[in-house]
């Protein structure tokens, strides 16, 4: 019998899975896949290093940093600043056919960038930063307003809204065409307020970090371990049956597999709603090059880029959406010295895709799309940035199946259902949500999300986790 | 334990959960909030290792105490006294 069995080892789950067993609770995390991380993931192909998810650790502060969801996470599962090696991002641009904005881990280089493009917005400028400063622990009520509403009140410029919400629905919105105000809010402070960083081995340093400690703790890890379903008994859940058969015992149940996804899993709910499923999700492309970024003139860390004056953020009617995308190159972050330990250069260029068309494709069909479209996307990214096709000599890509494959989320949607679970309840007592599902997004909110959930299980109801912690 | 005792185990709490902080030139009657800026997760942890430690119970209604290294250490002398110190 355990005391929790957690579904899914990717952030929110591992994290979770520490503190329970930190607190001397007897836990078992199963995953369905042969590799631990879900959407933050990491392989290796053609004696290459690969990442899956993760561009940049968003929500950078400071070691000696008090304050802030990093800060918090590293204390809740005792590391040490330096254990996650974060280096920080060179800077970043939001780019759209006529303006662009730098930004980078201090909030006065896009202040003055919008300044300098929007003279008439300083102050309203100012205006948002303070409601944002401002903004803390949301009800479920307020965090789900309309961030467009809310941002048209604030500024006038409609170009500078669609350019200030293009990297925060990009890194994290579920929701289409409009965003929670609570999750920009969230959003606009992870990115442009701390920032971004990596650890030069990318995120499989953080994830044997999390492991080893989880392991260290007494936890057991179930790999290629599905979970058929969740089996009820009277308004309880009483453990898990395993795609083997398999069948385990435990007081709570933790699940990361998306809220739909989880109600499907228990064996006393007989209809889940397909239709509260997320829509959005991505194609990534992939390229080693046989130089650094910089030295064909692309130095920024992450280009979010949009060909037009108006952001679109919906599942596209094709297979991939090419207006819209994110151009990240893991080299440019400040790794100093060590920069020399990645002898080649990596561009990742993300767009938005549609998951049913890629679904409906047959094997043959679906290999050459995929050439097709990474074509394409790359011809749409060159747009945003020095031309580096020449140089490329390897590439990978993954499409929304993949996604699906590694995350088991409905449509391969990276950041989940578009409504949010905010304190991880549901109709059961002892099944709680953790994950992209209860509104925390990013790797620092995976973690938290895991870990307020853990909290809430060691401490009782009285301590509710908060989404804005 | 005596209160000295208190004291250190305390002591090795907090640098348990914020390994990067100096702990040396703590003092004692001023809330850990301002020293440390530790926040109310910080303190549930604080509980959590006592119970885990000591099986010391901390209500919630008593969590006012711990707010400076000073009070802590009298809220709990005379529910540790008893214990020996690990």
């Amino acid at each position: 019998m355990y005391d929790t069995v957690i579904i899914g080892a990717g952030m929110s789950g591992l994290a979770a899975g520490i503190r329970l067993a930190h607190y001397d609770q007897r836990v078992c995390i199963l995953e369905r896949h042969y590799t631990i991380g879900g959407l933050n993931s990491f392989y290796r192909l053609g004696g290459r290093n690969y990442d899956v998810g993760l561009h940049a650790v968003t929500n950078f502060t400071a070691k000696g940093s008090r304050k802030g969801p990093l800060a918090r996470i590293l204390k809740q599962l005792r590391f040490r600043w330096e254990e996650f090696a974060l280096c920080e991002q060179m800077g970043s641009a939001i780019a759209f056919p006529d303006v662009r904005l730098a930004f980078n881990n201090d909030i006065r280089l896009l202040e003055s960038e919008v300044a300098n493009s929007f003279p008439g917005e300083k102050d309203n400028f100012q205006q948002l930063l303070s409601r944002i400063a401002d903004y803390d622990d949301l009800d479920q009520e307020t965090y789900e307003l309309s961030a467009r509403s809310i941002l048209t009140e604030i500024i006038e410029d409609p170009l500078l809204i669609e350019m200030l919400l293009c990297p925060t629905m990009w890194y994290g919105n579920a929701r289409e065409d409009d965003m929670d105000w609570g999750q920009f809010c969230i959003m606009f402070r992870s990115i442009y307020m701390e920032g971004f960083a990596r650890p030069l081995a990318g995120v499989r340093l953080i994830l044997k970090n999390l492991i080893r400690r989880f392991r260290s703790l007494g936890g057991e890890l179930k790999l290629r371990s599905g979970v058929d379903h969740i089996r009820v008994e009277e308004g309880h859940a009483v453990g898990v049956v395993l795609d083997s058969g398999e069948e385990l015992e435990s007081k709570h149940v933790l699940s990361s597999a998306g809220w739909v996804e989880t109600m499907r899993l228990c064996d006393d709910v007989t209809e889940a709603e397909p239709a509260t499923a997320g829509k959005l999700s991505f194609i990534e492309s992939i390229c080693a090059l046989d130089c650094q970024p910089k030295d064909l003139g692309h130095d920024e860390t992450i280009v979010f880029f949009n060909d037009s004056e108006q952001f679109p953020w919906h599942q596209p009617h094709e297979l991939c959406d090419m207006r819209t995308g994110v151009i990240c190159s893991p080299n440019n972050f400040a790794y100093g010295q060590a920069l020399e330990e990645l002898p080649e250069g990596t561009i990742r260029i993300t767009m938005p895709a549609n998951f049913d068309r890629w679904t409906d494709l047959s094997d043959d069909e679906y290999e050459l799309e995929k050439l097709r479209w990474f074509n394409r996307s790359l011809e749409s990214a060159v747009r945003f940035s020095p031309d580096f096709r020449s140089h490329v000599v390897a590439t990978d890509m993954f499409t929304p199946k993949t996604i699906r494959r590694f995350t088991w989320h409905d449509n391969g949607a990276v950041y989940g259902a578009p409504k949010k679970k905010l304190d991880g309840t549901t109709h059961l007592d002892n099944l709680f949500l953790c994950g992209t599902d209860q509104g925390f997004v990013g790797i620092i909110g995976a973690m938290m999300s895991g870990i307020s959930i853990a909290n809430r299980l060691l401490m009782g109801p009285a301590n509710e986790p908060s989404v804005a912690s | 334990m005596t209160r000295d005792d208190i004291r250190e185990t305390i002591i090795d709490i907090l640098s348990d959960i914020t390994p990067d902080e100096d702990l040396s030139g703590l003092d004692d009657n001023v809330a850990f909030r301002e020293q440390l800026e530790l926040d109310s997760m910080d303190f549930l942890d604080i509980v959590m290792e006592l119970r885990k430690r000591y099986r010391v119970q901390v209500p919630e209604e008593d969590y006012g105490e711990l707010a400076s290294m000073a009070s802590t250490v009298t809220y709990l002398e005379p529910r540790m006294q008893d214990l020996e110190k690990v």
